[in-house]
Protein backbone atom coordinates (compact mmCIF):
# COMPACT_ATOMS: atom_id res chain seq x y z
CA UNK A 1 0.00 0.00 0.00
CA UNK A 2 1.11 3.59 -0.47
CA UNK A 3 2.55 4.34 3.01
CA UNK A 4 2.12 7.75 4.66
CA UNK A 5 5.83 8.08 4.25
CA UNK A 6 7.62 10.44 2.66
CA UNK A 7 10.24 9.75 -0.40
CA UNK A 8 13.01 10.98 1.69
CA UNK A 9 12.16 9.28 4.49
CA UNK A 10 11.81 6.14 2.62
CA UNK A 11 15.36 6.60 0.38
CA UNK A 12 17.19 7.41 4.07
CA UNK A 13 15.61 4.06 5.66
CA UNK A 14 16.92 2.48 2.79
CA UNK A 15 20.53 4.05 3.60
CA UNK A 16 20.82 6.71 0.48
CA UNK A 17 22.62 8.95 1.62
CA UNK A 18 22.12 13.03 1.17
CA UNK A 19 24.77 13.05 -1.22
CA UNK A 20 23.65 10.12 -3.18
CA UNK A 21 20.01 11.81 -3.69
CA UNK A 22 20.98 14.77 -4.57
CA UNK A 23 23.42 13.38 -7.42
CA UNK A 24 19.92 11.82 -8.37
CA UNK A 25 17.86 15.32 -8.37
CA UNK A 26 21.28 16.66 -11.07
CA UNK A 27 21.33 14.13 -13.07
CA UNK A 28 17.28 13.53 -13.40
CA UNK A 29 17.23 17.67 -14.21
CA UNK A 30 20.40 17.05 -16.48
CA UNK A 31 18.63 13.89 -18.15
CA UNK A 32 15.35 16.12 -18.96
CA UNK A 33 16.83 19.46 -20.32
CA UNK A 34 15.59 21.19 -17.13
CA UNK A 35 17.65 24.20 -16.11
CA UNK A 36 20.65 23.43 -13.28
CA UNK A 37 18.30 25.63 -10.71
CA UNK A 38 15.54 23.04 -11.02
CA UNK A 39 17.79 20.69 -9.51
CA UNK A 40 16.94 21.83 -5.63
CA UNK A 41 13.20 22.17 -6.57
CA UNK A 42 13.28 18.97 -8.07
CA UNK A 43 14.75 17.26 -4.53
CA UNK A 44 12.66 19.09 -2.77
CA UNK A 45 9.63 17.86 -4.22
CA UNK A 46 10.99 14.35 -4.38
CA UNK A 47 11.62 14.74 -0.93
CA UNK A 48 8.07 15.60 0.07
CA UNK A 49 6.34 13.04 -1.94
CA UNK A 50 4.29 10.68 -0.61
CA UNK A 51 5.24 7.57 -2.27
CA UNK A 52 2.10 6.64 -5.00
CA UNK A 53 0.56 3.67 -5.24
CA UNK A 54 1.87 2.21 -8.24
CA UNK A 55 0.49 -0.99 -9.42
CA UNK A 56 2.65 -2.90 -12.22
CA UNK A 57 0.78 -5.73 -14.76
CA UNK A 58 2.79 -7.82 -16.85
CA UNK A 59 1.10 -9.18 -19.89
CA UNK A 60 2.87 -11.19 -22.88
CA UNK A 61 6.44 -10.12 -22.09
CA UNK A 62 9.34 -12.20 -21.03
CA UNK A 63 10.42 -9.89 -18.16
CA UNK A 64 13.18 -8.87 -19.64
CA UNK A 65 12.07 -5.05 -18.79
CA UNK A 66 11.42 -5.88 -15.07
CA UNK A 67 14.72 -7.82 -14.89
CA UNK A 68 16.46 -4.75 -17.05
CA UNK A 69 15.25 -2.73 -14.27
CA UNK A 70 15.90 -4.59 -11.09
CA UNK A 71 19.65 -6.56 -12.27
CA UNK A 72 21.49 -3.42 -11.91
CA UNK A 73 24.67 -4.71 -10.76
CA UNK A 74 24.84 -2.63 -7.64
CA UNK A 75 21.81 -0.95 -5.87
CA UNK A 76 21.16 2.62 -7.73
CA UNK A 77 19.18 5.24 -6.39
CA UNK A 78 17.03 4.86 -9.52
CA UNK A 79 16.04 1.25 -8.21
CA UNK A 80 15.84 2.36 -4.65
CA UNK A 81 13.35 4.58 -6.27
CA UNK A 82 11.20 2.39 -8.18
CA UNK A 83 11.40 -0.17 -5.59
CA UNK A 84 9.69 2.17 -2.77
CA UNK A 85 7.44 3.32 -4.63
CA UNK A 86 6.11 0.31 -7.05
CA UNK A 87 5.63 -2.50 -5.17
CA UNK A 88 1.69 -2.53 -4.59
CA UNK A 89 1.29 -5.25 -6.87
CA UNK A 90 4.14 -6.75 -9.20
CA UNK A 91 3.26 -10.55 -10.18
CA UNK A 92 6.81 -11.37 -10.94
CA UNK A 93 8.46 -9.70 -7.66
CA UNK A 94 6.03 -9.90 -5.17
CA UNK A 95 6.09 -12.00 -2.62
CA UNK A 96 1.91 -12.60 -2.32
CA UNK A 97 0.52 -14.99 -5.08
CA UNK A 98 -2.72 -16.17 -5.58
CA UNK A 99 -5.92 -14.53 -4.17
CA UNK A 100 -3.92 -12.82 -2.05
CA UNK A 101 -1.73 -11.15 -4.68
CA UNK A 102 -5.14 -10.08 -6.31
CA UNK A 103 -6.54 -8.75 -3.30
CA UNK A 104 -3.46 -6.21 -3.07
CA UNK A 105 -4.27 -5.39 -6.22
CA UNK A 106 -8.02 -4.36 -5.67
CA UNK A 107 -7.32 -2.88 -2.13
CA UNK A 108 -4.19 -0.34 -3.79
CA UNK A 109 -6.74 0.21 -6.56
CA UNK A 110 -9.68 0.94 -3.70
CA UNK A 111 -7.31 3.07 -1.57
CA UNK A 112 -5.80 5.29 -4.25
CA UNK A 113 -8.69 5.73 -6.94
CA UNK A 114 -7.55 8.38 -9.12
CA UNK A 115 -4.36 8.62 -8.13
CA UNK A 116 -2.52 5.94 -8.76
CA UNK A 117 -0.03 4.79 -11.58
CA UNK A 118 -0.76 1.67 -13.88
CA UNK A 119 2.93 0.20 -15.49
CA UNK A 120 2.46 -1.84 -18.13
CA UNK A 121 5.11 -4.37 -19.50
CA UNK A 122 3.51 -6.63 -22.21
CA UNK A 123 1.28 -6.74 -25.23
CA UNK A 124 -2.33 -7.91 -24.43
CA UNK A 125 -4.75 -10.19 -26.92
CA UNK A 126 -6.82 -7.77 -28.49
CA UNK A 127 -10.42 -7.68 -28.19
CA UNK A 128 -11.56 -9.55 -31.57
CA UNK A 129 -8.99 -12.23 -30.29
CA UNK A 130 -9.45 -15.25 -28.64
CA UNK A 131 -9.41 -13.94 -24.49
CA UNK A 132 -7.67 -17.35 -23.52
CA UNK A 133 -4.10 -16.71 -24.63
CA UNK A 134 -2.96 -14.67 -21.85
CA UNK A 135 -4.66 -14.53 -18.88
CA UNK A 136 -3.79 -14.28 -15.00
CA UNK A 137 -5.87 -15.42 -12.16
CA UNK A 138 -8.22 -16.65 -14.54
CA UNK A 139 -8.91 -12.88 -15.81
CA UNK A 140 -7.84 -12.10 -19.35
CA UNK A 141 -5.53 -9.72 -20.01
CA UNK A 142 -8.08 -7.15 -21.41
CA UNK A 143 -10.28 -7.10 -18.38
CA UNK A 144 -7.50 -6.75 -16.27
CA UNK A 145 -6.00 -3.80 -17.52
CA UNK A 146 -9.93 -2.25 -18.16
CA UNK A 147 -10.32 -2.75 -14.78
CA UNK A 148 -6.99 -1.48 -13.25
CA UNK A 149 -6.84 1.57 -15.58
CA UNK A 150 -10.57 2.77 -14.77
CA UNK A 151 -9.65 4.64 -10.88
CA UNK A 152 -6.25 5.23 -12.53
CA UNK A 153 -4.11 8.79 -13.19
CA UNK A 154 -2.38 7.78 -15.77
CA UNK A 155 -0.61 4.47 -17.61
CA UNK A 156 2.88 3.81 -18.19
CA UNK A 157 3.66 1.36 -21.11
CA UNK A 158 6.85 -0.01 -20.35
CA UNK A 159 9.13 -1.84 -23.05
CA UNK A 160 8.33 -2.06 -26.87
CA UNK A 161 5.64 -4.63 -26.06
CA UNK A 162 3.48 -2.77 -24.12
CA UNK A 163 4.17 0.60 -25.91
CA UNK A 164 3.75 -0.79 -29.62
CA UNK A 165 2.57 -4.76 -29.13
CA UNK A 166 6.98 -5.65 -29.76
CA UNK A 167 7.57 -8.94 -30.85
CA UNK A 168 3.98 -11.09 -29.74
CA UNK A 169 2.80 -8.70 -32.98
CA UNK A 170 5.52 -9.95 -35.07
CA UNK A 171 3.87 -11.37 -38.30
CA UNK A 172 1.78 -13.03 -38.21
CA UNK A 173 0.65 -12.18 -34.57
CA UNK A 174 -0.85 -15.38 -33.58
CA UNK A 175 -2.00 -13.81 -30.23
CA UNK A 176 -3.87 -11.16 -32.01
CA UNK A 177 -1.57 -8.83 -29.98
CA UNK A 178 -2.20 -5.31 -29.46
CA UNK A 179 -0.92 -2.44 -27.30
CA UNK A 180 -1.83 -0.60 -24.83
CA UNK A 181 -2.46 2.58 -26.52
CA UNK A 182 -4.16 0.59 -28.71
CA UNK A 183 -7.07 -0.27 -25.76
CA UNK A 184 -6.59 2.61 -23.58
CA UNK A 185 -7.79 6.03 -24.74
CA UNK A 186 -9.72 8.14 -22.11
CA UNK A 187 -6.50 8.30 -19.93
CA UNK A 188 -3.12 9.55 -20.68
CA UNK A 189 -0.94 7.00 -21.77
CA UNK A 190 3.38 7.50 -21.95
CA UNK A 191 5.17 4.85 -23.75
CA UNK A 192 8.44 4.32 -22.67
CA UNK A 193 10.15 1.60 -25.42
CA UNK A 194 12.81 -0.45 -26.21
CA UNK A 195 13.72 -4.25 -25.52
CA UNK A 196 14.05 -3.36 -22.83
CA UNK A 197 13.92 0.37 -22.53
CA UNK A 198 16.67 2.27 -20.50
CA UNK A 199 16.22 1.63 -16.54
CA UNK A 200 17.26 5.44 -16.11
CA UNK A 201 14.50 6.14 -18.42
CA UNK A 202 11.50 4.75 -16.20
CA UNK A 203 12.23 6.47 -13.20
CA UNK A 204 13.16 9.77 -15.21
CA UNK A 205 9.50 9.70 -16.24
CA UNK A 206 8.42 8.82 -13.09
CA UNK A 207 10.34 10.98 -10.89
CA UNK A 208 9.37 13.68 -13.17
CA UNK A 209 5.94 12.75 -11.98
CA UNK A 210 6.64 13.26 -8.68
CA UNK A 211 8.12 16.87 -8.99
CA UNK A 212 5.67 18.32 -10.92
CA UNK A 213 2.43 16.27 -10.21
CA UNK A 214 2.07 16.43 -14.36
CA UNK A 215 3.66 13.76 -17.35
CA UNK A 216 6.29 14.95 -19.46
CA UNK A 217 5.98 16.46 -22.62
CA UNK A 218 5.16 14.01 -25.14
CA UNK A 219 6.37 13.11 -28.96
CA UNK A 220 4.24 11.90 -31.59
CA UNK A 221 4.49 8.14 -30.46
CA UNK A 222 3.30 9.69 -26.82
CA UNK A 223 7.21 8.99 -25.79
CA UNK A 224 8.95 11.77 -23.11
CA UNK A 225 10.41 13.86 -25.57
CA UNK A 226 13.73 14.46 -23.05
CA UNK A 227 14.54 10.73 -23.36
CA UNK A 228 13.13 10.10 -27.03
CA UNK A 229 13.71 13.83 -28.78
CA UNK A 230 16.80 12.90 -30.37
CA UNK A 231 17.94 9.84 -32.60
CA UNK A 232 20.88 7.46 -31.91
CA UNK A 233 22.74 8.54 -35.34
CA UNK A 234 22.81 12.28 -33.93
CA UNK A 235 24.10 11.42 -30.90
CA UNK A 236 26.03 8.47 -31.84
CA UNK A 237 30.20 8.20 -31.18
CA UNK A 238 30.93 6.48 -34.26
CA UNK A 239 28.88 9.24 -36.19
CA UNK A 240 32.29 11.09 -37.77
CA UNK A 241 33.10 8.36 -39.52
CA UNK A 242 29.31 7.79 -41.05
CA UNK A 243 30.16 11.15 -41.76
CA UNK A 244 33.58 10.44 -43.66
CA UNK A 245 32.10 7.63 -45.64
CA UNK A 246 34.58 5.38 -43.27
CA UNK A 247 32.32 2.17 -42.23
CA UNK A 248 32.57 -1.60 -40.81
CA UNK A 249 31.78 -4.39 -43.68
CA UNK A 250 32.07 -7.53 -41.60
CA UNK A 251 32.24 -7.92 -38.10
CA UNK A 252 35.85 -8.95 -37.80
CA UNK A 253 36.98 -6.32 -40.45
CA UNK A 254 39.99 -3.78 -40.41
CA UNK A 255 37.18 -1.11 -39.76
CA UNK A 256 35.00 -3.07 -36.95
CA UNK A 257 38.01 -3.07 -34.86
CA UNK A 258 39.11 0.73 -35.69
CA UNK A 259 35.39 1.20 -34.45
CA UNK A 260 33.99 2.42 -38.04
CA UNK A 261 30.16 3.11 -38.70
CA UNK A 262 28.18 -0.38 -38.62
CA UNK A 263 25.64 0.96 -40.85
CA UNK A 264 26.78 -1.36 -43.47
CA UNK A 265 26.07 -3.62 -40.94
CA UNK A 266 22.31 -3.02 -40.76
CA UNK A 267 22.92 -0.27 -37.72
CA UNK A 268 18.82 1.25 -37.69
CA UNK A 269 20.54 4.58 -35.65
CA UNK A 270 19.68 6.63 -37.63
CA UNK A 271 15.91 6.07 -37.66
CA UNK A 272 15.77 4.86 -34.15
CA UNK A 273 14.93 7.48 -31.01
CA UNK A 274 16.36 6.37 -28.08
CA UNK A 275 18.46 7.58 -25.14
CA UNK A 276 21.17 4.87 -25.28
CA UNK A 277 23.86 6.74 -26.63
CA UNK A 278 23.58 9.29 -23.96
CA UNK A 279 22.63 7.43 -21.21
CA UNK A 280 24.33 3.99 -22.01
CA UNK A 281 23.58 0.78 -20.31
CA UNK A 282 24.95 -0.96 -17.28
CA UNK A 283 25.92 2.14 -14.59
CA UNK A 284 27.43 4.14 -18.15
CA UNK A 285 29.43 1.33 -19.16
CA UNK A 286 28.46 0.71 -22.54
CA UNK A 287 25.38 0.11 -25.30
CA UNK A 288 25.46 -1.46 -27.94
CA UNK A 289 27.11 0.15 -31.07
CA UNK A 290 29.81 0.96 -28.46
CA UNK A 291 30.39 -3.18 -27.79
CA UNK A 292 30.34 -3.06 -31.73
CA UNK A 293 26.87 -4.12 -32.38
CA UNK A 294 24.34 -2.55 -34.86
CA UNK A 295 21.69 -0.66 -33.40
CA UNK A 296 18.15 -2.68 -33.65
CA UNK A 297 16.02 0.16 -33.42
CA UNK A 298 14.10 -0.92 -30.56
CA UNK A 299 12.27 1.57 -29.48
CA UNK A 300 10.73 1.89 -32.58
CA UNK A 301 7.17 0.51 -33.70
CA UNK A 302 7.74 -2.30 -35.96
CA UNK A 303 10.88 -3.13 -35.60
CA UNK A 304 10.75 -6.38 -34.78
CA UNK A 305 9.61 -6.93 -38.70
CA UNK A 306 11.40 -4.40 -40.50
CA UNK A 307 13.38 -6.51 -42.56
CA UNK A 308 16.90 -7.89 -41.43
CA UNK A 309 18.77 -6.63 -38.29
CA UNK A 310 21.67 -6.94 -39.98
CA UNK A 311 21.12 -5.53 -43.53
CA UNK A 312 21.42 -1.63 -44.12
CA UNK A 313 18.70 0.80 -43.42
CA UNK A 314 18.24 1.81 -47.34
CA UNK A 315 18.18 -2.52 -48.14
CA UNK A 316 14.35 -2.86 -49.28
CA UNK A 317 12.43 -5.41 -46.89
CA UNK A 318 11.77 -8.41 -49.43
CA UNK A 319 14.19 -9.54 -51.69
CA UNK A 320 13.52 -7.42 -54.92
CA UNK A 321 15.85 -9.53 -57.18
CA UNK A 322 13.65 -11.70 -58.11
CA UNK A 323 11.10 -9.89 -58.59
CA UNK A 324 13.18 -7.59 -60.88
CA UNK A 325 14.36 -10.92 -63.01
CA UNK A 326 10.56 -12.02 -63.04
CA UNK A 327 9.11 -8.77 -64.39
CA UNK A 328 12.23 -8.05 -66.38
CA UNK A 329 11.85 -11.23 -68.36
CA UNK A 330 7.79 -10.43 -68.62
CA UNK A 331 8.79 -7.42 -70.62
CA UNK A 332 10.84 -8.97 -72.85
CA UNK A 333 8.20 -11.26 -73.42
CA UNK A 334 5.66 -8.41 -73.93
CA UNK A 335 8.13 -6.52 -75.88
CA UNK A 336 9.34 -9.29 -78.30
CA UNK A 337 5.62 -9.83 -78.61
CA UNK A 338 4.57 -6.59 -79.42
CA UNK A 339 7.73 -6.37 -82.15
CA UNK A 340 6.68 -9.70 -83.36
CA UNK A 341 2.68 -8.55 -83.75
CA UNK A 342 3.85 -5.11 -85.69
CA UNK A 343 6.28 -7.41 -88.11
CA UNK A 344 3.71 -9.55 -89.17
CA UNK A 345 1.28 -7.13 -89.63
CA UNK A 346 4.05 -4.95 -91.64
CA UNK A 347 4.40 -8.73 -93.97
CA UNK A 348 0.34 -8.81 -94.60
CA UNK A 349 0.40 -5.72 -95.41
CA UNK A 350 2.57 -6.27 -98.30
CA UNK A 351 1.36 -9.51 -98.83
CA UNK A 352 -1.77 -8.02 -99.38
CA UNK A 353 -0.35 -5.18 -101.59
CA UNK A 354 -1.98 -4.58 -105.17
CA UNK A 355 0.37 -2.50 -107.13
CA UNK A 356 -1.39 0.00 -109.43
CA UNK A 357 -0.08 1.46 -112.72
CA UNK A 358 -0.79 5.06 -113.58
CA UNK A 359 -2.62 4.30 -116.64
CA UNK A 360 -5.15 1.86 -114.26
CA UNK A 361 -5.61 4.94 -112.59
CA UNK A 362 -6.24 7.30 -115.14
CA UNK A 363 -8.77 4.33 -116.57
CA UNK A 364 -10.35 4.30 -112.94
CA UNK A 365 -10.93 8.14 -112.94
CA UNK B 1 -0.07 3.58 -42.69
CA UNK B 2 -0.88 5.21 -39.39
CA UNK B 3 2.20 6.30 -38.61
CA UNK B 4 5.68 7.17 -40.04
CA UNK B 5 7.30 4.00 -39.46
CA UNK B 6 4.36 2.30 -41.01
CA UNK B 7 5.08 4.49 -43.88
CA UNK B 8 8.62 3.65 -44.59
CA UNK B 9 7.95 0.18 -44.02
CA UNK B 10 5.39 0.30 -46.96
CA UNK B 11 7.61 2.18 -48.99
CA UNK B 12 10.90 -0.32 -48.56
CA UNK B 13 8.30 -3.32 -48.88
CA UNK B 14 5.22 -4.03 -51.33
CA UNK B 15 5.65 -0.41 -52.62
CA UNK B 16 9.17 -0.99 -53.85
CA UNK B 17 8.02 -4.40 -55.17
CA UNK B 18 5.45 -2.92 -57.28
CA UNK B 19 7.90 0.10 -58.55
CA UNK B 20 10.77 -2.01 -59.74
CA UNK B 21 8.39 -4.73 -60.83
CA UNK B 22 6.49 -2.09 -63.29
CA UNK B 23 9.55 -0.30 -64.26
CA UNK B 24 11.83 -3.51 -65.05
CA UNK B 25 8.38 -4.72 -66.79
CA UNK B 26 8.16 -1.33 -68.83
CA UNK B 27 11.51 -0.76 -69.84
CA UNK B 28 12.46 -4.36 -70.92
CA UNK B 29 9.07 -4.50 -73.27
CA UNK B 30 9.95 -0.79 -74.54
CA UNK B 31 13.86 -2.09 -75.46
CA UNK B 32 12.88 -5.82 -77.21
CA UNK B 33 10.38 -3.55 -79.16
CA UNK B 34 13.04 -1.43 -80.19
CA UNK B 35 15.61 -4.12 -80.91
CA UNK B 36 13.43 -6.76 -82.71
CA UNK B 37 11.77 -4.20 -84.69
CA UNK B 38 15.32 -3.24 -85.75
CA UNK B 39 15.74 -1.03 -89.06
CA UNK B 40 14.93 -1.65 -92.66
CA UNK B 41 17.48 -3.77 -94.71
CA UNK B 42 19.99 -2.05 -96.29
CA UNK B 43 20.66 -3.68 -99.53
CA UNK B 44 23.45 -0.86 -100.67
CA UNK B 45 26.83 -1.81 -100.47
CA UNK B 46 28.73 -1.39 -97.23
CA UNK B 47 31.37 1.04 -97.10
CA UNK B 48 32.40 0.24 -93.73
CA UNK B 49 31.34 -1.82 -90.40
CA UNK B 50 28.75 -0.79 -88.06
CA UNK B 51 29.70 -1.52 -84.41
CA UNK B 52 33.00 0.38 -84.16
CA UNK B 53 31.43 4.03 -85.44
CA UNK B 54 28.29 2.46 -83.35
CA UNK B 55 29.60 2.71 -80.17
CA UNK B 56 31.97 5.59 -80.68
CA UNK B 57 29.03 7.86 -81.32
CA UNK B 58 27.59 6.77 -78.04
CA UNK B 59 30.00 8.45 -76.90
CA UNK B 60 31.15 11.27 -78.72
CA UNK B 61 27.35 12.54 -79.63
CA UNK B 62 27.20 13.34 -75.42
CA UNK B 63 29.85 16.01 -76.40
CA UNK B 64 27.94 18.88 -77.79
CA UNK B 65 29.03 20.53 -80.69
CA UNK B 66 31.08 24.06 -80.63
CA UNK B 67 28.20 25.43 -82.48
CA UNK B 68 25.90 23.93 -79.98
CA UNK B 69 27.80 25.20 -77.12
CA UNK B 70 28.15 28.25 -78.63
CA UNK B 71 24.04 28.96 -79.29
CA UNK B 72 23.24 27.21 -76.16
CA UNK B 73 26.04 27.22 -73.29
CA UNK B 74 23.73 27.68 -70.50
CA UNK B 75 21.86 24.03 -71.59
CA UNK B 76 24.97 22.19 -72.01
CA UNK B 77 26.54 23.52 -68.91
CA UNK B 78 23.91 22.92 -66.68
CA UNK B 79 22.77 19.93 -68.40
CA UNK B 80 25.98 18.19 -67.80
CA UNK B 81 26.50 19.43 -64.16
CA UNK B 82 22.94 17.97 -62.58
CA UNK B 83 23.44 14.98 -65.10
CA UNK B 84 26.28 14.49 -63.42
CA UNK B 85 25.26 15.52 -60.12
CA UNK B 86 22.32 12.96 -60.54
CA UNK B 87 24.36 10.09 -61.44
CA UNK B 88 27.02 10.30 -59.08
CA UNK B 89 24.86 10.68 -55.87
CA UNK B 90 22.74 7.77 -57.66
CA UNK B 91 25.49 5.52 -57.83
CA UNK B 92 27.81 6.27 -55.21
CA UNK B 93 26.36 7.37 -51.58
CA UNK B 94 26.94 4.39 -49.35
CA UNK B 95 23.69 3.60 -48.64
CA UNK B 96 22.28 3.63 -52.52
CA UNK B 97 25.18 0.85 -53.48
CA UNK B 98 23.90 -1.30 -50.38
CA UNK B 99 20.64 -1.44 -52.08
CA UNK B 100 21.29 -2.13 -55.16
CA UNK B 101 23.85 -4.33 -53.80
CA UNK B 102 20.99 -6.60 -52.04
CA UNK B 103 18.84 -6.18 -55.24
CA UNK B 104 21.54 -7.15 -58.30
CA UNK B 105 24.51 -8.20 -55.97
CA UNK B 106 26.61 -6.27 -57.39
CA UNK B 107 28.61 -3.89 -55.36
CA UNK B 108 31.19 -0.74 -55.74
CA UNK B 109 33.40 1.24 -53.97
CA UNK B 110 31.57 4.91 -52.93
CA UNK B 111 32.35 8.28 -51.81
CA UNK B 112 32.66 10.15 -48.31
CA UNK B 113 29.17 11.26 -47.32
CA UNK B 114 30.25 15.39 -47.59
CA UNK B 115 31.40 14.67 -51.09
CA UNK B 116 28.00 13.36 -52.08
CA UNK B 117 26.35 15.91 -50.02
CA UNK B 118 27.85 18.60 -51.82
CA UNK B 119 27.18 17.02 -55.30
CA UNK B 120 23.48 16.33 -54.29
CA UNK B 121 23.45 20.65 -53.44
CA UNK B 122 24.58 21.26 -56.73
CA UNK B 123 22.60 18.81 -58.60
CA UNK B 124 19.52 20.34 -56.99
CA UNK B 125 20.63 24.03 -57.92
CA UNK B 126 21.36 23.38 -61.09
CA UNK B 127 18.02 21.68 -61.79
CA UNK B 128 16.17 24.74 -60.38
CA UNK B 129 18.17 26.69 -62.85
CA UNK B 130 17.05 24.21 -65.58
CA UNK B 131 13.70 24.71 -64.94
CA UNK B 132 13.41 28.76 -64.34
CA UNK B 133 15.30 28.72 -67.68
CA UNK B 134 12.78 26.64 -69.12
CA UNK B 135 10.19 29.51 -67.49
CA UNK B 136 11.92 32.21 -68.55
CA UNK B 137 13.32 31.24 -71.96
CA UNK B 138 10.42 32.26 -74.85
CA UNK B 139 11.56 29.53 -77.28
CA UNK B 140 11.65 26.56 -74.53
CA UNK B 141 8.43 28.30 -72.79
CA UNK B 142 6.94 27.49 -76.17
CA UNK B 143 8.28 24.26 -76.86
CA UNK B 144 7.77 22.79 -73.24
CA UNK B 145 5.00 20.69 -72.71
CA UNK B 146 3.14 19.63 -69.23
CA UNK B 147 5.07 16.33 -69.71
CA UNK B 148 8.31 18.41 -69.08
CA UNK B 149 7.20 19.73 -66.43
CA UNK B 150 5.96 16.59 -65.14
CA UNK B 151 9.54 15.01 -65.76
CA UNK B 152 11.73 17.92 -64.15
CA UNK B 153 9.53 17.62 -60.92
CA UNK B 154 9.65 13.48 -60.98
CA UNK B 155 13.34 13.83 -61.07
CA UNK B 156 13.96 16.52 -58.79
CA UNK B 157 12.18 14.93 -56.24
CA UNK B 158 14.06 12.41 -55.44
CA UNK B 159 17.03 14.58 -55.24
CA UNK B 160 15.45 16.87 -53.01
CA UNK B 161 13.99 14.60 -50.32
CA UNK B 162 17.42 12.65 -50.30
CA UNK B 163 18.91 16.03 -49.19
CA UNK B 164 15.84 16.80 -46.85
CA UNK B 165 16.55 12.93 -45.26
CA UNK B 166 20.41 13.01 -45.39
CA UNK B 167 19.99 16.30 -43.34
CA UNK B 168 17.37 15.11 -41.04
CA UNK B 169 15.55 18.20 -41.90
CA UNK B 170 11.96 16.57 -41.40
CA UNK B 171 11.25 14.90 -38.55
CA UNK B 172 10.74 11.89 -37.68
CA UNK B 173 13.77 10.42 -39.95
CA UNK B 174 11.15 7.87 -41.08
CA UNK B 175 8.63 10.27 -42.50
CA UNK B 176 11.64 11.77 -44.28
CA UNK B 177 13.40 8.53 -45.58
CA UNK B 178 9.67 7.31 -46.38
CA UNK B 179 9.16 10.25 -48.51
CA UNK B 180 12.47 9.97 -50.60
CA UNK B 181 12.00 6.15 -51.11
CA UNK B 182 8.50 6.71 -52.47
CA UNK B 183 9.71 9.64 -54.44
CA UNK B 184 12.23 7.26 -56.13
CA UNK B 185 9.59 4.63 -56.63
CA UNK B 186 7.28 7.37 -58.61
CA UNK B 187 10.41 8.05 -60.59
CA UNK B 188 10.85 4.52 -61.30
CA UNK B 189 7.24 3.88 -62.19
CA UNK B 190 6.98 6.46 -64.63
CA UNK B 191 10.33 6.40 -66.20
CA UNK B 192 9.38 3.51 -69.02
CA UNK B 193 6.78 5.41 -70.28
CA UNK B 194 7.69 8.86 -70.62
CA UNK B 195 10.51 10.98 -72.00
CA UNK B 196 12.66 9.34 -69.04
CA UNK B 197 13.22 6.51 -71.36
CA UNK B 198 16.25 8.45 -72.64
CA UNK B 199 18.29 6.93 -69.68
CA UNK B 200 18.26 4.12 -72.02
CA UNK B 201 17.10 4.99 -75.57
CA UNK B 202 19.41 8.12 -75.97
CA UNK B 203 22.29 5.67 -76.33
CA UNK B 204 20.77 3.07 -78.44
CA UNK B 205 19.67 5.98 -80.87
CA UNK B 206 23.34 7.12 -81.02
CA UNK B 207 24.31 3.66 -81.52
CA UNK B 208 22.28 3.87 -84.67
CA UNK B 209 22.99 7.01 -85.88
CA UNK B 210 26.61 6.17 -85.71
CA UNK B 211 26.31 2.92 -87.30
CA UNK B 212 24.50 4.39 -90.21
CA UNK B 213 26.97 6.29 -90.74
CA UNK B 214 29.79 3.68 -89.92
CA UNK B 215 28.47 1.67 -92.77
CA UNK B 216 28.16 4.63 -95.21
CA UNK B 217 31.97 5.11 -94.53
CA UNK B 218 31.29 8.62 -93.10
CA UNK B 219 32.48 10.27 -89.75
CA UNK B 220 29.70 10.65 -87.77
Amino acid sequence: MASQQTLGESLRDHGVSRRGFLKFCAATASMMTLPPTMTSAIAAALEQARRPSVIWLSFQECTGCTESLTRSHSPTVENLILDVISLDYHHTLQAASGDAAEEARMKAMEENHGSYLVVVDGSLPGPDSNMGYSTIAGHSNLDILKETVEGAAAVVSVGTCAAFGGLPMANPNPTGAVAVQDLITDKPVINVPGCPPVPTVITGVLAHYLTFGSLPELDSYNRPLAFFGQSIHDRCYRRPFYDKGLFAETFDDEGAKKGWCLYRLGCKGPSTYNACATMRWNAGTSWPIESGHPCLGCSEPKFWDAGSFYKALSVPTNSAGSTLAAAGLTGAIVGGAAAALAKKEQQAVVAEREPVTVEELEQKL
Amino acid sequence: MSDPMDFLLWTKGPMFDWAIAIFALGMLARIFEIFMLGRKTNYAEPKGSEWGPGFKTMLTRSVADPGTFKRAGFDVLVGWVWHIGFLLVLFLFIPHIELIKSVLGLSWPGLPNPIIDSIAAVTIVGLIAALIHRLLHPVKQHLSTKEDYFIWAVTFLPVLTGYIAYHRLINPYPLALGLHVLSVEVFLIVLPFTKLTHMFTAFIARWYNGAIFGRKGVES
